[in-house]
């Protein structure tokens, strides 16, 4: 059955849309929503409720509507979508939900971004009020954003037919959004909405820019953007909802807000059914009614709660033979797929009486829309005599004016938004231009007052309160039976109001609903909070262009290309990519990192040390700054030699180590862990900045200048003399812990004898700029002795062989040098550092600390896994548990030709030849303690 | 997304911030000459006024300058903003 009028509306009739619904081909018109559509082809139904699986339709005609879910499957799926603002284009398939859609797979192709803009005056609705407000500041010569939800200008005056001015309100519209247009420094958005509203003039807003053009939209066009929008100034104008009122079967489809059955026939030409019983406390339904009845619905009834109809309206119904019915009330409904008849009884008691009808309209007041308001921390105020909450308090820098107000009259509305406008534009450092003249309404339904009624008594289970998320009055009546009291409570209990709509034709019933359960009054109760978003957003808009490459800066060492090009794999190191290691065929992590330990300890091994953190520390005052923060002493450091350092928090717990190479009196080069990197340069700066701005030091970071390659092993030597043609590798001449700087494969280079896995190592630095080619000629000049590249795991491997912790893996902020084994490294001659004083603290000088220690399985081909716990007995007793301490890194060994591992022990270094028991899955692993040096403990291997 | 007015940059989002704590804890002169308990006084109390609160903040993304601010604790309003080493400015609570 077609329900479309052959006339009226915002629709292209010349133009046939064919969609598909649940299967169902249809069609439609430009200028329809998907909602629209479906009435006009007699579909009420549209999906199922979430848990009790009820049939449920169309409620409201735009963003408020709480039913009315769908997923579209073209151009791309997407769930959870309302049909009132799914705007039909050709080819769209869409099928209703029952409550729940579903994520697509598939990656979504469309492109999202973000942009900018910076205003005076942000006005947000361009219904009457708004309008206005944007045009008096537009005269002003301020900066103006318009930002709208619909996709034209007028908010409520598009769902109804008036004159404004004794012409077609369109006009009117037109009128000022051509002038809005060509005004300089205005920017009018359309199908933007504003989301969020937060601190100091900031708003969000999701413009959506190529949903409604389906599979015409272009592709280089960004699909949805998000404004982020900083103003001086905000007038919101954005209008107000109309409210149910609650009764028994409440939920069918067919029954509608008064409102939207109007905005649905004056704006796309569609009826909503063939009779229509109309149940309203106010005057405003009765416009709804009189309308549909002169289009042709067969209005039988009005069922007025109020004890008397409003005289002139009555008299207006009468003349059009609607029978109107004061002091009575709906109390039921039947029908399974659709309302089939409404039960109307006098407000009290007495007898119902069973009206047929294919559509119900509903009409119980309006709210404010207050949500960015109140994201504003606006305070609210309860309004009684419109059953609603309003801003209640004035805002520095944001304004509300029409029926955002409670005010429902368009003449004053239109006034409210020109006295908002033009206290804005002052507000913002402007005078105001032209007056824009106020328009006058020839509307019947001027009066505002209204009955407050949010529920009629009836079957509670039956009352629905929160369509979407099936919340009924018994629901409502369980929290507070419960004993719940506040509004923020109730809500996380009933999930009223959690739904994708926010509860916005729901949130303020409940209030209600609680208030007359608790027998207090409305305003003591304090409003849920309102939060962003206003509507659904989707993560894709939220993340714009920041998705997959663009979302983290990925950063790669000089040599990275190589790396790829020889089958690393790689290890993502806060933001950079490390090789992990470099398979041959057909090895997997442990055979290739067992090879290249194995060459390294044998012969020869490099890796890209690029990443490793380096912070320039130059001035007068630099060695002494640098005893503050390293636990041993720099500043007796000489110039051309290099020194291991430790760092600490002022609690003591070491948070980084590295290498300090003097390089000139005022001159030092510190290194610190990869990860590292930035927090101690800021950490350097905090002190410089904050403690000692008298010390004249200056700190750079110089991470990315070098090419860092550490040559690694016995026959590092030989590879360097080939390469270092005139620098004296000899022991004597190049001391362990000295650099030099030298030219190496002929460019400049700083070589400095440093080590990390006990063997005769070279770190050679070159500028980044060389660091490829000088890599190449390390691997050619080290192809006599299989030099083999290696990665971090054999790194790892390496030194946790030497026991030489990792920060951040052996330490957690909770381990301090001593509890490392590292006293050599803390100064007893410095008068203070930076974590000094805590060294004496009771806490730190327990002995049952967990300290460094090495762990040995009995069992040599057992690998214990990393974050195993450590426990005293070779049974487990009765929980809890005493835990000893955890394991922190384990590995299989090439130089000890079995497993071990570091681990964090209570009283660990006491504990040494004790064995201990590691639980891995169901079995207890006995281990034996060592000291955390496993491998070469007379350091014998160091000079080659 | 709030704003911060930096000393030095002026207002900028407070993305671009990194927060540093209750602001005019100095370092202690002689930490050795301290007790236990005045040293972790130091280390670990902070207050934690509901009201005016001076804090350290640091521009972090953008003149990498520390600098004072005094902030409510209840409504997040920044009553006043200082560079580093002057005096906390009279703030009406």
């Amino acid at each position: 059955m077609n329900f479309r009028k052959p006339t009226g509306g915002a629709i292209d009739r010349n133009t046939v849309l064919r969609f598909t619904f649940n299967g169902q081909l249809l069609t439609g018109h430009p200028g329809d929503t998907l909602a629209s559509a479906l009435l006009a082809n007699g579909v009420h139904e549209v999906g199922s409720s979430v848990k009790l699986g009820r049939p449920r339709g169309i409620v409201a005609a735009g963003s408020e509507d709480p039913t009315s879910l769908v997923q579209i499957e073209t151009p791309y799926s997407e769930p959870m979508l309302l049909a009132t603002t799914v705007e039909l284009f050709d080819g769209l398939e869409a099928r209703g939900l029952a409550g729940q859609g579903r994520l697509s797979p598939e990656p979504d192709p469309a492109r999202y971004d973000a942009k900018h803009e910076h205003c005076d005056v942000l006005v947000v609705g361009a219904g009457p009020a708004g309008l206005v407000a944007a045009l008096t500041a537009a005269r002003s010569g301020a900066r103006v954003v318009l930002v709208d939800e619909q996709n034209q200008a007028g908010g409520a005056l598009l769902g109804v037919d008036e004159y404004l001015d004794d012409r077609p309100s369109a006009e009117w519209v037109a009128d000022i959004v051509a002038e809005l247009k060509t005004t300089p420094g205005v920017l009018v958005l359309e199908r933007t909405t504003a989301f969020g509203m937060y601190q100091d003039g900031f708003v969000l807003a999701l413009q959506k820019r190529t949903d409604h053009l389906g599979f015409a939209a272009p592709a280089s066009v960004a699909r949805q953007r998000v404004w982020r929008i900083r103003t001086k100034q905000t007038v919101l104008a954005t209008g107000a909802h109309e409210r149910p009122v609650v009764f028994a079967n409440n939920d069918r489809p067919g029954i509608m807000l008064a409102s939207s059955a109007r905005t649905f026939l004056h704006r796309y030409g569609v009826l909503p059914g063939s009779r229509a019983v109309v149940f309203t406390t106010n005057d405003s339904a009765y416009c709804a009614a009189i309308d549909l009845a002169e289009s042709g619905v067969d209005i039988p009834l009005i069922v007025d709660a109020r004890p008397e109809a409003p005289a002139r309206l009555a008299t207006e119904c009468a003349a059009r033979g609607i029978e109107v019915r004061a002091g009575h009330v709906v109390t039921g409904t039947e029908g399974s797929s659709r309302v089939t008849d409404v039960h109307v009884a006098p407000l009290g008691d007495g007898h119902p009486d069973t009206v047929v009808c294919d559509t119900l309209l509903v009409s119980g007041g309006w709210n404010p829309v207050v949500s960015l308001f109140s994201q504003a921390r606006g305070k609210l105020r309860y309004d009684s005599s419109l059953g609603a909450f309003v801003p209640g308090e004035e805002l520095a820098s944001v304004r509300v004016a029409g029926s955002a107000t409670g005010e429902l009259d368009l003449n004053a509305c239109a006034r409210q938004g020109r006295d908002a406008g033009a206290a804005a534009v002052v507000a913002a450092g402007f005078t105001p231009g032209g007056q824009v003249p106020l328009p006058v309404s020839d509307s019947r339904c001027t009066q505002r007052t209204g009955l407050v009624l949010w529920r009629v008594p009836g079957d509670e289970d039956a009352s629905f309160v929160d369509l979407q998320r099936d919340a009924t009055v018994t629901d409502v009546l369980r929290a507070t039976g419960a004993g719940l009291r506040s509004l923020e409570h109730i809500k996380r209990y009933t999930t009223i109001g959690t739904a994708h709509d926010q509860g916005k034709t729901s949130g303020m019933i409940a209030a209600g609903i609680v208030a007359e359960a608790l027998g207090v009054e409305l305003a003591d109760q304090r409003p849920t909070t309102f939060r962003p978003p206003y509507t659904s957003v989707s993560f894709a808009a939220l993340a714009g262009r920041d998705r997959g490459e663009l979302h983290d800066p990925v950063r790669v060492t000089a040599i990275h290309r190589w790396h790829v090009a020889h089958g690393a794999l790689f290890e993502n190191v806060a933001q950079w990519k490390r090789p992990w290691y470099y398979p041959r065929d057909g090895e997997d992590l442990h055979a290739a990192v067992l090879r290249e330990c194995r060459a390294t300890r044998e012969s020869v091994g490099m890796m890209d040390g690029s990443t490793l953190g380096k912070i320039d520390v130059q001035g007068r005052d630099a060695g002494k700054f640098l005893d503050m923060l390293y636990t041993n002493m720099m500043s007796t450091l000489k110039v051309g030699r290099i020194r291991y350092g430790v760092m600490c928090g002022v609690d003591g717990m070491v948070i980084d180590d590295g290498t300090v190479i003097r390089v000139g009196e005022e001159r030092f080069l510190v290194t610190t862990t990869t990860g590292n990197a930035a927090k101690i340069l800021d950490w350097m700066e905090e002190w410089l900045q904050t403690e000692w701005p008298h010390l004249d030091v200056h700190c750079t970071s110089v991470t990315e200048h070098w090419a860092t390659i550490p040559l690694v092993g016995p026959k590092s030597r030989d590879v360097l003399a080939a390469v270092a043609p005139s620098l004296d590798v000899s022991n004597e001449a190049f001391e362990f812990m000295t650099w030099h700087d030298t030219r190496v494969a002929g460019v400049p280079a700083r070589v400095c004898r440093i080590s990390f896995s006990g063997e005769l190592a070279y770190e050679i630095n070159v500028t980044a700029w060389h660091g490829l080619a000088v890599w190449e000629a390390l691997m050619e000049a080290g192809s006599p002795y299989g030099i083999t590249p290696y990665g971090t795991e054999t790194m790892h491997v390496l030194r946790a062989e030497k026991g030489y912790p990792i920060i951040g893996q052996e330490t957690d902020a909770t381990v301090t040098p001593q509890d490392l084994g590292m006293s050599w490294a803390v100064s007893k001659k410095k008068p203070d550092f930076i974590g000094k004083r805590s060294f004496s603290r009771a806490e730190n000088l327990r002995t049952d600390r967990k300290q460094l220690v090495g762990l040995l399985p009995v069992d040599p081909n057992v690998l214990l896994p990393e974050g195993s716990q450590i426990v005293e007995t070779d049974r487990l007793p009765e929980p809890p548990v005493r835990m000893l301490g955890h394991v922190t890194s384990s590995y299989p060994s090439a130089a000890l030709g079995r497993t071990f591992a570091l681990a964090l022990v209570r009283s660990g270094h006491e504990r040494v030849g004790e064995t201990l028991y590691v639980p891995v899955e169901d079995a207890l692993v006995p281990v034996t303690v060592t000291e955390s040096v496993l491998y070469d403990k007379e350091g014998a291997r160091r000079d080659g | 997304m709030q704003l911060i007015p930096c000393p030095w940059c002026g207002p900028r989002e407070e993305a671009e911030f990194h927060y540093g704590g209750q602001a005019h804890v100095a370092y202690p002169e002689d930490p050795s000459a301290l007790s236990d308990e005045e040293w972790a006084q130091y280390v670990f109390f902070r207050e934690n006024p509901s009201g005016p609160f001076a804090e350290r903040w640091s521009h972090s993304a953008g003149c990498r300058r520390w600098f004072n601010a005094v902030r409510d604790t209840r409504t997040h309003d920044l009553i006043a903003v200082y560079r580093a080493g002057e005096p906390m400015p009279e703030v009406i609570s």
